[in-house]
């Protein structure tokens, strides 16, 4: 489904088109609504708010903006995987304790789980998918692989999102250092050792992350 | 998860006006701890209130406090200079939480509101007087390993008066009960100043209740006051495993000494009560003194006697009176 649009198209799939009706109806019954509502849907005009199935917001994704619509329980977790197919970013425990689902919104690593998809309106979000330039790994995936830093892969990219901002903050300084400071990264497999060791190497080396 | 309208309010006034009226109306800031709640059903928002885009972000150093807006980041605040310098307690205490990622998320105003991780709190199939009162609490003769040891105040340590055996999750809310701290709350009323050791509530009646805060409350601010225990004082975390869990005891312990004497202290406990639980008495026990292992002993177990353990977390007696011993010596620099 093409969620980068503006208008609704007349072929626009059927979710849309119900978007569109809800909030045609709910705007056409405003001049009888509480000034409660009325409140709301003057807060539509630039923000994602309201009672609506669905509510639209604008964000940048991997330097891409996107307009979604859609419903406010969303995580951004899930409409990262489901709706816009960056499937890259893991669903592991959903409840926050994992780390599978790291991602940086705004330059800080963040649990996407647990965040609703409309409060990161506005907000810029980086992937996994966006930390690679092209085909050319960034220098801690391409640690990872050199130590080994995975058996199963599920929690690599929470990993590895989580590791370059390890990086950034300047808490890579010793492997104790790192031990902390990944301590919200859970990998079943435990290939912790390696994990640390491709991160203090990064760190060491001193590439731009 | 129950559908809920979103809102997003620009200033205090219209958040506070938005909650008027509506009880089930809830406040979201980082959300890492109510969005958890609302998917496993626990908490059901019947309106959520986004207050992030509030002015309440600012750290900084009035007169003679440290004044820290709600919305300021647990990650912010625990770097700040003015707080390491002024209030190193609250920044260790604050790194000694959660996660990297959390940290990033999660508010000071949140961290106060934090709900209990008790595990019969979090299942919905079993008992629980704080989620369903009056259905009773399934940790008394349950799984309470992690469960609190003190309950009523010194000498009232028996849980037949207590109706909830779970422990407060936060570590910023011990180093905040050590010192003065005032909660800075805005309502219909205006602006309310709560001291911190009266925000958080014990759980001897209401234990539905983890605060004091008013309906359609929002928490602005907090406050510490200046104090002379930046040289030694020390924030202890006893947990499972090395990092990223929530505490089985801990220790914020602050100390004012000159001349080898200390000449005042302060001490909170985590993960022992329904609330942070101050040790009032360690100050008049400590002045004048010169500090050694045996005399923290001492304190220490004089402490414990109120305390009471249920079935399986006897061991929480001995492991805090070790903890309060282990955090005195390293605030008081002595081995």
């Amino acid at each position: 489904m093409d969620t980068d649009h503006d208008a609704i198209p007349p072929d626009a799939p059927d979710e849309d088109r119900r978007f569109f009706l809800k909030q045609s109806m709910f705007i056409a019954g405003l001049s009888m609504a509480p000034a409660d509502f009325l409140q709301t849907a003057q807060a539509l005009e630039d923000a994602p708010t309201g009672n609506a199935v669905k509510v639209r917001l604008s964000l940048t994704i991997n330097g891409k903006r996107r307009r979604i619509s859609i419903d406010p329980r969303m995580t951004l977790l899930d409409l990262l995987r489901e709706n816009l197919g960056l499937t890259g970013t893991k669903k592991g425990c959903d409840f926050g304790q994992c780390g599978a689902c790291t991602v940086h919104i705004d330059g800080r690593r963040t649990l996407s789980c647990l965040t609703f998809a409309v409060m990161q309106h506005g907000a810029k979000v980086t992937t996994i998918e966006g930390l690679s330039e092209g085909e050319k790994l960034h220098p801690l995936q391409e640690a990872f692989i050199k130590h080994d830093g995975f058996q199963c892969g599920y929690c690599t990219p929470g990993q590895v999102m989580s590791g370059v901002a390890c990086i950034r903050e300047g808490h890579a300084g010793s492997a104790e250092e790192v031990r902390e400071y990944m301590s919200g990264n859970l990998c079943r497999c435990g290939a912790y050792p390696n994990i640390v060791d491709a991160i203090l190497e990064v760190k060491k080396e001193g590439s731009k992350v | 998860m129950k559908p809920f309208p979103y809102l997003r309010p620009k200033t205090v006034a219209e958040a506070i006006g938005m909650a008027a009226d509506d009880p089930g109306a809830r406040y979201i800031a980082g959300g890492t701890n109510l969005i958890d709640l609302m998917k496993r059903g626990i908490a059901s928002p019947t309106k959520l209130i986004d207050i992030n885009h509030l002015p309440l972000k600012k750290i900084e150093h009035r007169y003679d406090r440290l004044r820290i807006g709600a919305l300021a980041l647990n990650s912010d605040v625990a770097i700040h200079k003015a707080v390491v310098t002024r209030q190193p307690l609250l920044a260790q205490a604050l790194l000694a939480g959660a996660s990297g990622q959390l940290r990033n998320m999660a508010t000071i105003g949140g961290n106060l509101l934090q709900r209990t991780r008790c595990s019969y709190f979090y299942d919905l199939a079993l008992p629980c007087n704080k989620r369903k009162p009056g259905t009773g609490c399934g940790a008394e003769g349950g799984i309470n390993r992690t469960h609190a040891i003190f309950f009523a105040g010194n000498g009232f340590g028996g849980i037949e008066k207590s109706s909830c055996l779970a422990v407060h999750p936060s570590d910023m809310c011990v180093a905040l009960t050590a010192v003065d701290t005032v909660v800075v709350v805005n309502g219909r009323d205006g602006e309310r100043r709560i001291q911190m050791k009266d925000f958080l509530r014990l759980s001897t009646q209401q234990p539905e209740l983890d605060t004091n805060l008013g309906p359609g409350e929002l928490v602005t601010a907090i406050e510490v006051l200046d104090n002379a225990f930046a040289k030694h004082s020390h924030y202890l975390k006893v947990r499972d495993r090395a990092s990223y869990a929530f505490a089985l005891v801990s220790v914020a312990a602050a100390l004012q000494m000159d001349g080898g004497r200390i000449w005042d202290a302060r001490m909170a406990l985590g993960g022992v009560a329904h609330k942070p639980w101050r040790y009032w008495a360690i100050d008049l026990m400590l002045r004048g003194q010169v500090p050694s292992e045996k005399l923290f002993r001492e304190v220490a177990e004089h402490e414990m006697e109120s305390a009471k353990a249920t079935e399986q977390n006897a061991f929480k007696i001995k492991l805090t009176s070790n903890a309060i011993v282990a955090a005195l010596k390293t605030a008081a620099g002595i081995s």
